[in-house]
């Protein structure tokens, strides 16, 4: 089958590997009809979170058709259409059974890995580093699903593949965020960043019951997207975010923060020029600046709430500022199975469209230009989807054209 | 055994105690989850033979009794016989507090390399004898919760990851060996090869 692998930083290729297999009872092989480009994927192909292995497929973000089940699979039928979550939970282990899926027990493989990293191993996940597990992500014709009955959620008639693919974690993500923050009505909720997950969490936090949500990037088709969901804006690129976030809430500070950033801020002065040197020498994984910031504009006795990924270690973290200000601190990978049945109501109900988010759609030939286009957020790219059945174009028979043909590949 | 190593690992389990215990004094189910373990076999009462498969496709073998059986509770044995193998384990199962399951208890006992005795077995736990039990168990506890051991061996890639190291990013890792798919293939796969530490 033909796979988009990570061959090494900033190299994404599409090439024909073996197709997946049963490899345990639980089990099952899907054929991909839909897979997305996460933002965190941009992390691994900008190689900043260690343990890739050259070859490894990427892709979290995918659903599709039943076509293999294995011997102990007595949930799914051949046929099934099912999006998949982004978290492994095996359904069965102390985590699992209290909905805290992302931090399954037994789903990662080489849980040894991520022990020595972090002490304790979270969920494996598709396509993310091996010390979360090393599996085989969806950004491909065909993927292994592991522990099936537990994973694949079956899509109810009548709704198409836009509509349920970010199910498997951006929608959920931007939610989780938004629930981090305990919203109550009449809150004001900060969103750091109007990428996909920082768009979902705007939608979420006003759908919770936010009277405001104010809007931070400097990304113009990104703060009109959110501008469009209903959240006021502030440009990041004109600075003093503190003074405008302050002035804004009349002197008291944002009720909550979402950092729909993470580890791969851009940041502006001495403390960037600070954190860059220390990524470069690996003395820091991790760019905090949003984190940073979003600690120092919540209000007194607030919550923020960290949605974008972190990888390593950051410094610099205003502690005193957390402590004194009695701030909650809270931050995960996303619960995805637990928020499902909740938002596909809210979708069936037609209360969100998780569709407004995607900008491109093209074959899975040409994912690697995809991945280039999200990077650079050229061409107003904010969410690429590929479709990994449409085969009429290949990625080396004309990649430039990409950034002007997308539209029409739906 | 006063200069003997210790070996102390503890896992959470949701089972229960008498769940875990009859899993556990099945002695044939311990190949299914113990890595280097080719077989073990029952013989008359308390004592068992063991098969196990050691670093360069040696095997090792030798029998142990059953010294401690409470059923529910606590296995306890050591090694009769030949001296090159000798040690002494129990593993405790204990209700854990909050409607987690089992606390299982591992300790194994053995004489450090050079010591003459357990040389055959240090050599036989490798470099990270503590990692190995922990492994072990860690696989005991995903077999019970889940009916398999998690494994990507085999699965897509641009690359032959049946050669695939599953520590290879390890942090001082030391060589590794296979892992196993499921729990029936396992002894399948140990047919096949040779290949364990």
């Amino acid at each position: 089958m033909r796979a988009l692998c990570w061959m090494g930083k900033t190299d994404v290729r599409i090439e024909t590997v073996p197709d997946p297999r049963i490899l345990n009872p639980r089990d099952a092989i899907l054929r991909v009809t839909s897979t997305a480009i996460c933002g965190s994927d941009l992390h691994l192909y900008g190689g900043f979170i260690p343990t890739m292995k050259k070859g490894d497929i990427l892709g979290h973000e995918f659903m599709g058709e039943v076509v293999e089940v294995g011997p102990g699979q007595n949930e799914l039928q051949v046929g099934d259409r099912v999006l998949i979550p982004f978290p492994i939970s095996c359904g069965n282990c102390y985590f699992c059974r209290r909905g805290l899926t992302s931090l399954c027990d037994n789903s990662n493989p080489k849980a040894r890995i991520a022990e020595k990293l972090m002490q304790y191993s979270p969920a494996g996940l598709y396509g993310y580093t091996h010390m979360l597990g090393g599996y085989a992500g969806g950004q491909a014709e065909y993927v292994r699903v592991p522990y099936a009955d537990a994973n694949a959620v079956v899509v109810p008639d009548g709704l198409d593949d836009e509509q349920v693919l970010f199910l498997t974690d951006i929608f959920p993500t931007g939610w989780f965020a938004a629930d981090n923050c305990e919203i109550e009505d009449g809150d004001t909720i900060a969103v750091f960043g109007c990428g996909p997950v920082g768009q979902f969490a705007i939608r979420s936090a006003l759908l919770m019951g936010a009277e405001r949500v104010i809007a931070i990037d400097s990304v113009p088709e990104r703060l009109a997207m959110a501008a469009e969901s209903g959240a006021e804006t502030v440009d990041e690129s004109e600075g003093e975010i503190l003074e405008r976030l302050k002035h804004l809430t009349g002197g008291l500070g944002p009720d909550s923060c979402i950092d729909a950033v993470g580890m791969e801020a851009h940041g502006h002065g001495a403390t960037d020029w600070y954190d860059n040197i220390k990524q470069a020498v690996r003395m820091e994984t991790d760019k905090p600046i949003v984190l940073r910031t979003a600690i120092e504009a919540c209000r007194k006795g607030g919550v923020v709430s960290f949605a974008g990924v972190y990888g390593g270690v950051v410094d610099k973290v205003p502690m005193g500022s957390a402590f004194n200000k009695g701030l909650t601190l809270r931050m995960g990978q996303t619960h995805v199975h637990r928020y499902i049945p909740r938002l596909m109501e809210l979708i069936q109900n037609g209360e969100i469209d998780p569709s407004f988010v995607i900008t491109h759609r093209m074959p899975l030939e040409q994912a690697p230009a995809g991945y280039e286009l999200f990077r650079e957020k050229r061409d107003g790219c904010i969410k690429v989807v590929l479709k990994p059945q449409e085969k009429e174009r290949r990625a080396d028979e004309d990649p430039d054209e990409v950034g002007d043909e997308d539209e029409k590949t739906a | 055994m006063a200069d003997s190593r210790r070996i102390h690992e503890s896992f959470t389990i949701m089972q229960s105690p008498e769940e875990l215990y009859r899993f556990w004094r099945d002695l044939s189910n311990l190949p299914r989850f113990m890595r280097n373990v080719r077989s073990v076999e029952e013989s008359s009462g308390s004592r068992s033979h063991w098969v196990v498969g050691g670093p360069d496709d040696k095997t090792y073998e030798w029998d142990a009794e059953i010294v401690r059986d409470d059923p529910g509770e606590a296995i306890a044995w050591r090694t009769v016989g030949d001296a090159h193998v000798q040690h002494s384990g129990s593993v405790l199962f204990r209700p854990a507090t909050g409607g987690r399951g089992t606390v299982v208890e591992v300790e194994i006992a053995y004489d450090p390399p050079g010591g003459g005795a357990g040389a055959a077995l240090a050599r036989l736990f490798g470099t990270r004898p503590l990692e190995d039990v922990r492994e072990d168990l860690r696989r005991f506890k995903q077999l019970v919760e889940t009916g398999e051991i998690p494994t990507v061996r085999g699965q897509s890639a641009a690359r032959d990851t049946h050669d695939d190291d599953e520590d290879e990013n390890l942090p001082q890792a030391a060589p590794a060996g296979t892992q196993a798919a499921s729990a029936d293939e396992m002894a399948e796969e140990r047919e096949e090869s040779e290949v364990t530490r």
